[in-house]
């Protein structure tokens, strides 16, 4: 499904992403982990299509497509889903109103024909009881007030309501206590199919204990030094970082 | 003996005109012939034209007006033509007889100016005024609201017909001298709508007015008068075009709302005038005087407005609450893009006891333009328990653009409690990435977050026009990222 070969991309004339290899296929959930500064949140960015980064070298594919030719709405549009790490805020636009206008332009650009609104508030119902989320949190206006467990929880929501191709989701397990990271990774788990795939960015093994993966990769320098299967997490969480550099130096 | 007099001074007067009475146009300029000429076409009372004559020599002794935070070429009034009558003539018994271009125009507004339409499959009416270039083209459902005592027609009509109710309010909110431009209206004037609610009645349609200018190089003067008696209820709307044009056009409106006991009105305007092209050439010179009266106990004003248009907005639709308890209310948004200017606000004038105003504006600056909200909260010393709650917020969208506020709070009376909040935003590049990565894109997600912006002040319109002025909102803000 989505192809990243040598991947170089850089922000404000600094190299980032130094030479990234990734292959990630239809039912799989992949791990990116690696300390901070690594590169794991600009990964991210370039993928979603944030046009601050430069993409220097390489090639990204997405089911055939070329991934960095299309913008990021588009991108969007065919199924690709960021679940921010810092979800922002906008004031006066209702989460519903929101939503209802993304997947208006989803299927338009699908050229499906719309959603009645009967449809979309039995879907909203259904994918509100599914990701366990607060009635009264999706009327307000989106993020406006939310602590940071209930924007993690939003974006979730919302990946629900947008069904993607490709989720990836950017430290999501930051900043949430125990219980909210049991049912957002719930709600993750819920929404994993064979005909979907995940990419989770994440610094702790805690998260993974949740939403199994089948590829744990390090990220390191803006490279992936290492892969592995989720007993990679494990070791990483037992050792640290620093014994990969270790292994690197050696 | 008199009548011989009067009959020799009439005629001195038909004299002093050096224009052809039959023109439909007058000549460019103005001068005491010029008023003569439009009082005679028409045809109004001894009175009126008394009126005209004596707030243009006191426009003569007055001066153009400086302080608002707006730059312009100042309009050579001499080089207006203040009376102009579309073709063909002004009383028209049918829609058939309606220019199609103008019917195409309402179309367009999504205004329907044929009674029998329905809106989305319910009975809606709204009765509406049509005035071009000055002159009331056509005003339906009179009719049937005559039943219920209500008077809604053109001003000139109401000049002929209900004389007594126009001699006593017109003036008695905004009198001619209040200010340069109310002053060179009231000379000028040509039309507008007169609407009178009488005791206790709540006019059961929407009463709307569509101003359009047509001709070149004319001045759009309107002169709106509404009363409201005691325990009526009305809302009124005004919506307002204009082609575009290379020229400046100026439009010198003055509007007065009069409240009587437990009466409210809610007067909603939805201004459109051609902005001036994308360098800043041309558009409407929007120069306008409104004022509500809420003279006796419990009664309310509620001004809404959607500025989107004109190169230049200079105006500021106040409140004078002399009733006990009487309820002011302001809610704007005021979206400038390009080169437009803008100098809007309101003012709040609390005189009686236990008055309540509330100012809500919303200011969204795009392009080059400039945008002001400029409010005066005034509490009398006789107005014990005045209440005011003023909220002024300004979005900016890009980084060559101006916002600004100048809040003006007089306050006389120790028991009052006047509270003020100001914002200012801008669309942050996160924001629109959030939506981007939702698949909306750039335009898509501007108008969202403006809509959302400006959702206070929106839905205090009416819902027939709430779709149009989100729309409206849509198109003045294309091109506006970059």
């Amino acid at each position: 499904m989505l192809t990243i070969k040598n991947l170089h991309a850089s922000i404000d004339g600094k190299e980032i992403l130094k030479g990234i290899n990734l292959e990630i296929n239809v039912g799989e959930v992949h791990a990116i982990m690696g300390p901070n500064g690594s590169g794991k949140s600009t990964l991210a960015a370039v993928l979603a299509g944030r046009s601050e980064y430069e993409v220097t070298q390489g090639e990204v594919l997405y089911n055939g497509k070329n991934l960095l030719e299309l913008e990021a709405e588009d991108r969007a549009r065919e199924g690709i889903f960021l679940a921010f790490q810092y979800p922002i805020e906008i004031p006066g636009v209702s989460n519903i109103n929101f939503l209802k206008t993304a997947i208006s332009e989803i299927r338009a650009y699908k050229g499906l024909e719309q959603m009645t609104a009967k449809d979309f508030l039995t879907m909203l119902k259904e994918k509100q009881e599914l990701v366990e989320i607060d009635r009264t949190l999706i009327s307000r206006s989106i993020n406006e007030g939310f602590s940071g467990g209930e924007k993690k929880r939003n974006e979730i929501f919302q990946m629900a309501m947008l069904e993607p191709k490709l989720s990836i989701l950017d430290e999501t397990d930051s900043g949430l206590d125990i219980d909210a990271l049991r049912i957002v990774a719930n709600g993750v788990n819920k929404l994993k199919s064979d005909e979907n795939a995940t990419i989770i960015i994440t610094h702790y093994q805690r998260l993974l204990d949740y939403i199994v993966p089948d590829f744990v990769h390090v990220l390191y320098n803006g490279q992936i030094v290492k892969s592995g299967s989720k007993d990679l997490a494990l070791e990483l969480e037992e050792n640290g970082y620093d014994y990969i550099k270790a292994e690197l130096e050696a | 003996m008199n009548e011989v007099l009067e009959q020799k001074i009439n005629t001195d007067y038909k004299y002093g005109f050096v224009t052809d009475i039959d023109a439909d146009n007058a000549p460019k300029g103005l001068n005491e012939n010029i008023i003569r000429f439009i009082s005679a076409k028409k045809n109004e009372p001894e009175w009126m034209l008394a009126y005209r004559l004596k707030a243009f020599r006191h426009w003569l002794t007055m001066e153009e007006p400086d302080w608002a935070h707006i730059h312009y070429k100042k309009p050579d009034f001499q080089d207006i033509i203040y009376y102009s009558a579309p073709k063909p003539k002004k009383v028209l018994n049918s829609l058939d007889e309606v220019d199609p271009e103008l019917l195409k125009t309402f179309e367009k507004l999504g205004i329907s100016v044929k009674e029998q339409e329905r809106l989305s499959g319910v009975e809606s009416r709204v009765a509406i005024d049509v005035i071009v270039d000055s002159v009331s083209v056509k005003t339906t459902f009179k009719e049937t609201l005559a039943e219920k005592g209500i008077i809604f027609c053109s001003l000139g009509e109401a000049i002929q017909e209900h004389p007594a109710l126009v001699r006593k309010y017109m003036s008695s909110v905004v009198p001619s001298s209040d200010n340069f431009f109310a002053a060179l209206n009231s000379a000028v004037f040509t039309d507008g709508s007169f609407c009178y609610i009488p005791k206790g009645v709540r006019c059961p349609m929407e009463l709307s007015t569509y101003f359009r200018i047509e001709a070149a190089g004319t001045g759009q003067f309107e002169r709106t008068l509404i009363i409201a008696e005691e325990d009526s209820h009305v809302s009124y709307l005004e919506g307002c075009t204009a082609p575009m044009r290379d020229e400046n056009q100026l439009h010198a409106a003055v509007v007065e709302l009069v409240a009587h006991k437990n009466a409210q009105i809610k007067y909603s305007t939805v201004q459109n005038w051609y902005q001036g092209d994308k360098e800043g050439k041309g558009g409407v010179f929007n120069f306008v005087t409104k004022r509500g009266i809420c003279l006796e106990e419990n009664a309310k004003i509620s001004w809404t407005q959607v500025e989107t248009g004109s190169a230049i907005t200079w105006k500021y639709p106040s409140v004078i609450l002399k009733g006990d308890k009487s309820v002011g209310e302001f809610y704007s948004v005021a979206v400038t893009n390009n080169y437009q200017q803008a100098d809007t606000g309101t003012k709040m004038i609390h005189i009686g006891k236990d008055t309540k105003s509330t100012i809500i504006s919303k200011g969204v600056s795009a392009g080059f333009s400039n945008n002001s909200y400029r409010g005066l909260v005034r509490i009398s010393k006789g107005a014990d328990n005045a209440r005011n709650f003023s909220q002024c917020d300004s979005l900016l969208m890009g980084d060559q653009c101006g916002a600004h506020t100048f809040p003006y709070i007089e306050i006389k009376n120790n028991t009052a409690i006047v509270e003020h909040e100001a914002t200012t935003s801008k669309i942050g590049e996160d924001q629109l990435f959030y939506c981007k990565q939702r698949g909306i894109d750039n335009e898509k997600a501007i108008s969202l977050i403006v809509n959302g912006y400006c959702k206070d002040v929106l839905s205090q319109l009416p819902m027939e026009f709430a779709v149009e002025a989100q729309k409206l909102l849509e198109v003045s803000l294309e091109g506006s990222v970059g």
